[in-house]
């Protein structure tokens, strides 16, 4: 009897447990949506008002209430492309060094280091792009530029330290851990047989990973790549630091400019008017965008090499 | 032939030259980096850094005390919304999921953690800081929980996906329902794992600046309250780093220290946690 109705007591429990649980898991879809929704409502005004001008314009004027976001989609994608030019070779060359190179102590030393630096805040990385970096940029390397190559429009002007060059360069330092250590476990999930057909075949070893490893590792690596492309074109605090923050394009790499984040991070705590925060609010709505595209993209690419090696086919 | 062959192998000691050479390119800034805040970080920390607030501009000395509690604070808020939902988030995708909804679940919380975390601290400012007509530090912890939940859940979700059917067959064999046996014996067995995932989160939201620019918004002074603007160490070290005096730049790189001090011991610690569960 009394064993009866202890199982009364339960017989609601694992239902009730099933909707608490399922009530947490859903709050990650209604955080997104909420996140989403938020978004646009408050970038309406800013929407309503400006139209297709908000990513034509370059006229950024708090003041008059003029608000187009030209310089910082600029800002925002030479930045991040020119980041990714620099630190793709790098990174794919350092995973392929982990991997298949180095013997495997040295390998998973420098593993362990690069993720380690990984884990550094990216204000710290900001930190010392403003107080070390740049000035070695302006006392050194931009002299430099403009002396030798200053015939070409990339490296006109005067050296600020403050600039394009700042932000490619510490985002290029920022996102070579992300891309190499992706890059490595994509690398890890190829088929051993793949490597060992290359090397029976008498390939030497970069016969063997030009042939064998990175064409079957390809996709996963593009989607690594993008993966830092996502993570460049999102970074704020460093790049806030480095860049200059002046809504402008201009073709040099001295000269200094402004990305989203940035112009987010600087003006949206002091917003002047209901119109400029919207305008701010767009732009985070644009960014939002963007890297909801290039994640999906960048995840579907890592799922198709690494599924094989977790599917238990070989 | 014996041309042929060397011309390959010369090729092949070329590229791994290349590699080599690129794997040093990529170690020297990161070193250089490091060894820099070691330097400028090891000789500004002194007792005052842990005890005082800063001090006004034109003074020197000072410390980041108010700094170190509200980071504090505000992580351990953070923790109190985001562990929940993402362990418990995780439960249900391992033990009731297999629908299609888990998918789309997993895939949001995929989604989420890549959208750069400024965003979370612009939507924690509409839902939060403009309803409150304040800026404060529970909107600062809220935006940092966005960040945290995805992390907590997709890392708790594999931990749990790795303990035996056997184990949970074995206690409903015994009598005890499903929700007992998930809390005792399915999350107790995959304890070490979440706390690995747990830890990593943690770091991931020690060292976050940006979303606190708007909510917590950082404080001169102590501050205690959680609806009212509160200081966080990373926010100091950006106000700091930008400022142009050479005594707050002190306190930025004993700051910075300090943050890479607790990060690399989180990562060392989810490392120690990551190994022991592995080794069961």
């Amino acid at each position: 009897m009394k064993r009866k109705s202890l199982f009364g007591r339960f017989a609601h429990g694992d239902t009730l447990f099933r909707w608490i649980t399922l009530l947490f898991a859903a709050s990650i879809l209604l955080i997104l949506l909420l996140m989403a929704m938020e978004m646009v409502k408050e970038s309406l005004p800013s929407l309503q008002r400006f139209g297709w001008d908000f990513v034509t314009s370059s006229e950024w004027d708090a003041v008059q209430e003029r608000f187009g976001s030209l310089p910082f989609l600029y800002g925002s994608v030479v930045s991040s492309i020119l980041a990714i030019l620099l630190a793709t070779p790098l990174s794919v060359g350092t995973a392929l060094f982990i991997t298949d190179i180095a013997p495997s102590k040295v390998g998973s030393i420098v593993a362990a280091l690069v993720e380690l630096l990984a884990a550094i805040p990216s204000v710290i990385y900001g930190l010392w792009g403003i107080l070390v970096m740049t000035p070695w940029l302006q006392q050194t390397v931009q002299p430099f530029l403009i002396d030798k190559f200053g015939f070409l429009p990339l490296f006109q002007g005067a050296p600020y330290g403050v600039s394009m060059l700042a932000a490619v360069f510490i985002l290029m330092i920022m996102i070579i851990p992300i891309i190499t250590s992706i890059t490595k476990e994509v690398l890890l999930a190829v088929p051993l047989a793949q490597k060992e057909a290359a090397y029976a075949l008498g390939a030497t070893r970069w016969e063997m990973l030009r042939m064998a490893l990175l064409p079957y590792a390809r996709s996963g690596i593009l989607g690594a790549v993008i993966l830092g492309l996502g993570r460049a074109i999102g970074e704020t605090m460093a790049v806030t630091m480095v860049i200059g923050n002046t809504p402008q394009i201009s073709l040099s790499l001295l000269a200094p400019a402004y990305t989203m984040p940035s112009v987010i991070a600087n003006e949206f705590a002091e917003t002047t008017s209901k119109l400029h925060a919207s305008a701010l609010m767009e732009i985070g709505l644009i960014l939002l965008f963007v890297t909801l595209l290039i994640n999906v993209m960048a995840r579907l690419l890592i799922w198709s090499v690494t599924r094989g090696s977790t599917g238990g086919k070989a | 032939m014996i041309r042929y062959l060397s011309a390959r192998s010369l090729k092949n000691g070329l590229m791994t030259l290349l590699m080599v050479t690129a794997t040093l390119a990529v170690l020297t800034p990161l070193v250089i980096i490091f060894l820099h805040i070691l330097k400028m970080g090891a000789s500004s920390i002194n007792l005052d850094f842990f005890t005082q607030i800063p001090k006004p501009t034109g003074e020197t000395g000072g410390g980041m005390a108010n700094g170190l509690m509200g980071s504090a604070i505000m992580i351990a808020m953070a923790s109190c919304i985001g562990l929940p939902v993402g362990v418990l988030g995780a439960v249900y995708l391992t033990e009731y999921g297999g629908n299609r909804l888990s998918t789309v679940i997993r895939f949001s919380a995929d989604v989420l953690a890549g959208i750069p975390s400024i965003i979370t601290g612009m939507v924690a400012y509409t839902l939060l800081v403009v309803p409150m007509k304040n800026f404060s530090a529970l909107a600062g912890a809220v935006s940092l929980a966005m960040i945290m939940i995805p992390i907590v859940l997709r890392t708790t979700e594999e931990q749990l996906k790795m303990v035996p059917g056997t184990l949970r067959e074995a206690s409903l064999a015994l009598g005890v329902p499903l929700w007992r046996t998930t809390l005792k014996v399915t999350l107790a067995s995959a304890r070490t794992g979440i706390v690995t995932g747990v830890l990593l989160a943690i770091a991931r939201i020690a060292g976050e600046t940006a979303p606190l620019l708007f909510t917590a918004l950082g404080n001169q002074f102590w501050s205690r309250k959680m609806t009212e603007p509160m200081a966080a160490i990373p926010l100091q070290i950006f106000n700091f780093a930008i400022s142009p005096y050479d005594d707050w730049h002190r306190l930025a790189w004993a700051g910075a220290l300090v943050l890479v001090v607790i990060m690399f011991t989180l990562s060392l610690a989810a490392r120690y946690f990551g190994r022991q569960s592995q080794a069961r």
